[in-house]
């Protein structure tokens, strides 16, 4: 067990943990942020998707350990109020069914947006390529990113 | 073919008033005994107490009004779509209701499942009612205080007026109507008066999921508790021999390591016919941690010796047992019309094709997990489930515990599908906490979740035609399948009645690997299977696809049938319209077309796949579907339901591949197992046929038709049937020509 300080959502946080341990598991058990999901483990479903230092990035894969010293930024620091966008959309299209997919997909298109704030129809599909989403929303998540670019430029 | 049969209920069956010490009004209803189609005569009320309502509605003295849904939410839109029936005929403002999943205690009700697509269409009525009655009551209310007959009052929006104009809110008259009798005759209201259901609601848990709130069963946490892991046997048909757990204790964090299994064996024992029992009967090793991850390393470090108890099973020898099976004659036989024997004998040809399909597993979003914390005085369990009730009595059972004891709570799903209706998960949870004292959250890895699972079973389907003088004259339909078989209604769903000749055969395997319900189960690849023979048979007579069907179904009108289960008329107008809106055979040069029809769970549905091809593999880049489901509740949450169904139909008839190896899953994880991804997704059309009758279920019947819409579509690219599933493993690409 090691000890190692965390930047997340603008809040500094210590944890304990092995330095093995994913980001992912630290967020969810440790801190109580548990709007960052488990879906595979290995970074095939994007469920765990969180910003660092502004980029997109699976938290299962992230060990603890090269985390300190990043800006980590999670579903519940991506805006105050649920007011980011992306997360607009999400809302005014009604995408989610189950919803447990949801908040990794809002994080790869919010980083998707930052970097490409007018994308093309084929754009958004490569981009969102690597998020499942089991329910099958993907024609509102498509609409949805669209919608939200059109908020952002 | 009884389509829009309604239950009549008496609402002192299921409905209570009351006044709320904190101001307001309490309408108190068991949702599940007025949703439950074959509900017993009235109960007398007085002999009621609050135990058994479980769904509320509450409405205050300022006139808000909060509805406690108790209703499974696994993706599927009731939680928004139900209240939405309630607050119609209540007569307030969508937007001044406020939806909560009620707390559960499942030990007094009776159906508490989320399954086979039938909540709107048992709750389109009681649930009206309910609201219908509080709104009576608190016009009843509002006429006694005026002194006037409520005859002359109406009431909208949540404010009542008399004939000389005045008013009074909900709130002013609602701690009177708490007191009045509830009134037997109330009238609803006619469609077009409608003004929640058919507009679009959002889902009641959007701002929650939005910011990332805890929802979901892996969100739920209680001081104290620890989380484990569970190792099972790798292969179906494994038991534990011993295990070595000194790596998995020499973790920091790992807490214990205990062996569970014991009290589910005894259980199944007891109740072999539980199939959540046989699932996970066998002995297992719980790693028990500190955290998640602590707890999976911990699992992953046991080494474990497995013994073989029974065959351990491959996918190659399920193929040819299949086969075996079909070209034998011990079949049971569901259905027969005529004589297809001799219709066979008299053929001028016969067609004769063989379908596949491969197990599936659900692969939900959030993988199995549960909560349990079984203490002296409680068993308290909490987490993702289809099934509460039967869950609690099973639970009840293995711990020898009281069925007063047990409570659950539901969380938010993350998804079903079928996964859900299985609660082994649970019983391994409240095993776990039951050995070690204390609250405890057993999560499965992704890779555990996958390989131990309940799975849509492998089937073949051998189906052949005769065909006399131009003519169809006969359709003899063989399933040979693992474990399971079609059940009920379905073989009586088309084209039963349309054929003089016809006739349903069903024969299995029953092997040890556990199968189960999957969306839409049987039809989900029956309907690919017959849709698909249904093009070859039109291709054999010369006649258009379309029209074919068309004709058999003015047959089915012309000679109604009392024993089918569709209405042909209601599938024809499904085909019209999926044929003007896809502009079926007017599409541009490089696009194919295929068309599917089916009917399923008291849904008529039709789609057209439209495909392209490049760099020689097919692409589906959109699929229109036109719907018959009656009054469309919540458009929003039905296009998202036809569009997911579609889409989830694509993906597994096109990709998903679930394969044994000596009792093995040959796929554990999303590097090994396909599902369908957004750049693989079509964009979906949906039309509703508009018709103000009862509406009927939407959780799966779009699925069913896809795969044969898009096998036909490839069909008209390359030249090539498909007829084993997933299509993309036996497109052999030499051969493509489109």
């Amino acid at each position: 067990m090691s000890t190692f300080n965390l930047k997340i959502n603008n809040k500094k946080h210590t944890v304990e943990a092995d330095a093995d341990t994913p980001l992912l598991w630290v967020l969810r058990d440790q801190i109580d942020l548990v709007g960052t999901k488990y879906g595979c483990g290995i970074g095939q479903c994007g469920a765990c998707t969180v910003h660092v230092d502004g980029n997109a990035m699976r938290s299962c894969l992230l060990p603890i350990s090269q985390a300190e010293g990043m800006r980590i930024t999670t579903i519940e620091g991506l805006s105050e109020d649920g007011n980011h966008p992306v997360q607009q959309a999400w809302k005014e299209i009604d995408v989610p069914q189950c919803g447990y997919c949801q908040s990794g997909q809002i994080m790869t298109a919010s980083a998707f947006l930052n970097q490409n704030s007018n994308p093309s129809n084929s754009e958004i599909r490569d981009a969102m390529h690597g998020n499942i989403c089991r329910c099958a929303s993907y024609n509102s998540i498509e609409k949805a990113v669209k919608v939200a670019s059109e908020k952002i430029s | 073919m009884n389509l829009s049969k309604q239950q009549t209920f008496s609402r002192r069956s299921f409905l209570k008033t009351s006044a709320l010490a904190s101001g307001g009004m309490l309408i108190s209803f068991n949702l599940f005994t007025a949703c439950k189609s074959d509900v017993k005569p009235p109960i007398d009320i007085s002999q009621l107490n609050f135990n058994d309502f479980n769904a509320f509605i509450k409405i205050s003295d300022e006139g808000k009004v909060t509805i406690f849904s108790p209703n499974p939410e696994i993706g599927q839109g009731v939680k928004t779509s139900m209240p939405m029936l309630i607050a119609e005929e209540l007569d307030v403002a969508w937007e001044d209701v406020y939806v909560e999943q009620g707390k559960l205690d499942t030990k007094n009700y009776t159906r508490q499942v989320a399954g086979g697509s039938q909540s709107i269409r048992h709750g389109w009525e009681p649930l009206r009612q309910t609201g219908a009655t509080a709104k009576q009551m608190l016009i009843n209310a509002a006429a006694v205080k005026w002194g006037v007959d409520a005859s002359e009052c109406t009431a909208k929006l949540g404010v009542i007026t008399n004939s000389k104009g005045e008013t009074l809110g909900y709130g002013d008259v609602v701690k009177d109507a708490a007191l009045l009798e509830v009134p037997e005759d109330v009238t609803l209201k006619h469609p077009k008066d409608f003004t929640i259901v058919g507009n679009g609601a959002g889902n009641v848990d959007i701002d929650k999921i939005i910011t990332g709130k805890p929802l979901f069963g892996l969100d739920y946490k209680e001081e104290g508790m620890v989380y484990a892991s569970v190792l099972r046997p790798p292969a179906f048909g494994q038991e534990l021999e011993s295990f070595d757990d000194s790596k998995a204790k020499a973790i920091p964090g790992v807490i214990d390591v205990i062996t569970i299994g014991e009290k589910v064996k005894d259980y199944y024992k007891q109740d072999e016919k539980s199939w959540t029992a046989q699932i996970s009967a066998s002995n297992k090793v719980a790693v028990i941690a500190k955290t998640t991850w602590d707890a999976i390393k911990g699992m992953k470090a046991i080494k474990a010796a497995w013994k073989n108890e029974s065959p351990l099973e491959s996918t190659e020898n399920h193929d040819k047992i299949l086969f075996d099976l079909l070209d034998g004659d011990v079949f049971k036989t569901r259905r027969s019309d005529g004589n297809v024997k001799k219709a066979f004998a008299q053929a001028d040809k016969i067609i004769e094709r063989t379908y596949e399909a491969p197990f599936l597993p659900h692969n939900c979003m959030e993988p199995m997990n549960f909560f349990a914390n079984v203490t002296k005085d409680k068993v308290h369990l909490v987490g993702p489930i289809q099934t509460p009730e039967a869950t609690a009595i099973a639970i009840s059972s293995f711990l020898g515990r009281a069925i007063e004891d047990i409570q659950v709570e539901m969380t938010r799903m993350g998804g079903g599908f079928g996964r859900r209706l299985y609660s082994d998960f649970v019983f391994e949870a409240a095993e776990i906490s039951n050995a070690i004292k204390k609250p405890v959250k057993m999560i499965s890895t992704r890779e555990n979740d996958m390989s131990t699972g309940v799975y849509r079973p492998s089937t073949k389907y051998r189906i052949a035609a005769s065909i006399k003088d131009g003519k169809l004259t006969g359709y003899h339909l063989k399933e040979a399948c693992i474990n399971g078989n079609m059940y009920g209604l379905i073989p009586h769903f088309f084209p039963a009645g349309a054929l003089e000749n016809y006739q349903v055969d069903t024969t299995h395997y029953k092997s040890n690997i556990t199968t189960g319900a999957w969306r839409a189960p049987f039809t989900n690849f029956l309907a690919s299977a017959e849709q698909s023979f249904f093009d070859e048979i039109a291709e054999a007579l010369g006649v258009d696809r379309v029209q074919f069907h068309m004709d058999l179904l003015e047959k089915v009108k012309q000679n109604p049938n009392p024993n089918i289960d569709y209405n042909p008329e209601r599938l024809q107008d499904v085909i019209k319209l999926a044929v003007e809106k896809s502009h079926w055979g007017k599409t541009k040069a490089g696009t194919y077309q295929g068309f599917s029809v089916y009917y399923c769970h008291n849904t008529h549905v039709a789609e057209v796949a439209d495909i392209t091809m490049k760099n020689g593999l097919p692409i589906v880049e959109k699929v229109t579907c036109a719907i018959d489901c009656g009054i469309v509740v919540n458009p929003l949450g039905a296009l998202n339901q036809a569009k997911g169904g579609v889409i989830d139909g694509v993906g597994h008839a096109m990709y998903s591949d679930f394969a044994f190896n000596q009792g093995v899953p040959q796929s554990n994880n999303f590097n090994t197992y396909q599902l369908i991804r957004m750049g693989q997704t079509p964009q979906v059309d949906v039309h509703f046929v508009k018709r103000d009758v009862a509406p009927t279920g939407l959780g799966e019947p779009t699925l069913p038709p896809v795969g044969a819409a898009v096998a036909n579509a490839i069909y008209k690219a390359t030249g090539k049937r498909l007829r084993k599933q997933p299509y993309i493993n036996n497109l052999n690409l030499e051969k493509v020509i489109g």
